[in-house]
């Protein structure tokens, strides 16, 4: 085993990690959410075009490899005329990606939270969007948090898929020291141990939220 | 704050020929093929209280959830305080909202499974509706909740969740809830039913004090000796029209109709 060449092969590692891996997750994560509860709420309208939207792009993220659409909007578009960088390219297909999932973890949420929520904040005069946005979705919130806290682990991880489109992440970096010293299994198993140091990291803040957002939570 | 509604008293609302607050008429609702209301008529005069008996899937609750529009009829009228919704009237999808919206905003609601907001505290869930929607000063609202909260007993709990009060606690703040919005009309669904039966007690003289009060209630419930002592009038609902109503006085001790005895005999020797 070449220490020497692990310790080395750590700083760029881990610059790939904190410059590309980490914020690239969060920008994704953070622009799926909001797209995921815009989709959720299309969906669970009772405007049947757009519900049918949801439900046809939610299909399509699902039913795809991320790679694939990875594929489509880095080197397909180029041939429409539509040219767009690693970086963005990679946030616009992670976001739509989270789009889709957590689309429907949130309408789950939502359809959770009993029927008695909506119609008591009916009785306390408040209207549908009302009552969504005050009643539902703050209890839809918290039933959602595991499971998008799973998403995010996930995308985390898949964030390597970007390596494929030439945005410099964690695994990246790692491919290219790997290639130039034919240390492949040490710089593999290093790539696999930093993904693996930064999901506990993660794991351990979702429990932490999970027990805060626990005592406000009915106990029945 | 006391509980007395926030109006003036209306003359005449204490003798027997007063307006009524509320009037249904023809009330009409199936769900799918199954029709469970076939024709209701109700009134309720200001001040009053109407109780609802009836077998089980009688619909009792559908009645009540008609009055609010929050399970809206097929078709019949209602009428409260003078603002007319006629439901099988061909009227554009907002404006039948609109209707929806007025209804509702003129009746409180208690619930037989209190739903609070888990997610806010005692005074949170009671100055919801007065701050947000009737856009009162939050310190007015603060001060008119914490005076409902000490008459039901519960001030020392203002600050804490739905989840850790017992379930006579938190079906009194549901009350309180439906109390803050200062609504025309009360409407109570089974609201001791959940409960144990020593608390069963302490809701039932509350809602006591609210009718002597000069609320106008309309009540579902299978406690009798409440109807007996409270209602002005009591309504025996079955097959999804009223058999049979009057005073409780005179429907308790001598019902009119063979399904009236039937039931009240059933209910009040649940043994035979
Ligand atoms: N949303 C609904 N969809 C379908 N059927 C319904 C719905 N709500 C009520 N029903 C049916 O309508 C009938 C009357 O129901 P309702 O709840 O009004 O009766 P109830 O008199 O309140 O009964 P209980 O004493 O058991 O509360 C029942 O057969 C019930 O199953
Ligand atoms: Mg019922």
């Amino acid at each position: 085993m070449d220490w020497q060449l692990a310790w080395d092969s750590l700083g760029p590692i881990v610059r790939g990690a904190v410059l590309g891996t980490v914020p690239l997750a969060l920008i994704s994560f953070a622009l799926g959410l909001v797209l995921a509860l815009g989709i959720a709420l299309a969906r669970i309208s009772k405007v049947r075009v757009l519900s049918a939207a949801a439900r046809f792009v939610i299909s399509v993220v699902r039913g795809t490899p991320l790679l694939v659409q990875l594929f489509v909007i880095f080197y397909g578009l180029p041939s429409l005329g539509l040219t767009i960088p690693p970086w963005p390219s990679a946030v616009i297909a992670f976001s739509i990606n989270v789009g889709g999932y957590g689309a429907e973890i949130i309408r789950a949420a939502i359809l959770s939270v009993p029927a008695g929520q909506w119609e008591a904040g009916y009785t306390v005069s408040m209207s549908r969007s009302l009552t969504l946005r005050r009643i539902i979705l703050p209890q839809a919130a918290r039933v959602s948090v595991p499971p998008l806290s799973n998403t995010f682990i996930s995308l985390v991880k898949d964030t390597s898929l970007a390596s494929l489109i030439l945005v410099t992440e964690l695994f990246r970096e790692a491919q290219k020291i790997a290639a130039f010293s034919q240390e492949f299994m040490l710089l593999y198993i290093e790539a696999a141990v930093v993904y693996w140091v930064i999901c506990l990291g993660l794991s351990a803040v979702q429990g932490r939220l999970e027990k805060r957002l626990d005592r406000y939570v009915a106990h029945t | 704050m006391s509980l007395t509604p926030d109006r003036p008293s209306v003359p005449g609302s204490t003798g027997g020929t007063g307006v009524p607050l509320l009037r249904a008429t023809g009330l009409r609702k199936a769900f799918g093929e199954l029709e469970v209301l076939k024709g209701v008529d109700l009134q309720v005069r200001r001040g009053k209280v109407l109780v609802l008996i009836g077998p089980s899937g009688s619909g009792k609750t559908t009645v009540l959830r008609s009055l609010n529009a929050l399970t809206p009829p097929d078709s019949g009228v209602i009428e409260l305080d003078g603002d007319r919704v006629d439901f099988g009237a061909d009227v554009a999808p907002r404006a039948r909202a609109a209707e929806r919206a007025r209804l509702r905003d003129a009746s409180g609601m208690v619930f037989q499974h209190y739903n609070l907001f888990p997610h806010k505290t005692v005074l949170e869930n009671v100055i919801e509706g007065p701050v947000v929607v009737q856009r009162r000063p939050r310190d007015a609202a603060i001060a008119d909740a914490e005076a409902l909260l000490a008459r039901v007993g519960l001030e020392s709990k203002r600050d804490v969740y739905p989840f850790q009060l017992s379930g006579g606690q938190q079906q009194r703040v549901g009350i309180v809830r439906a109390l803050a919005l200062k609504p025309k009309l009360l409407l109570f669904d089974e609201p001791t039913s959940a409960l144990d039966p020593e608390i069963v007690g302490d809701v039932l003289s509350i809602m006591s004090e609210l009718a002597h009060e000069d609320w106008t209630m309309v009540v579902v419930t299978h406690e009798l000796s409440f109807a007996r002592e409270v209602a002005d009038e009591v309504a025996f609902l079955d097959g999804g029209v009223v058999v049979e109503r009057g005073a409780p006085a005179d429907l308790f001790t001598a019902p009119r109709e063979p399904r009236t005895r039937e039931f009240l005999n059933r209910l009040l020797r649940p043994l035979d």
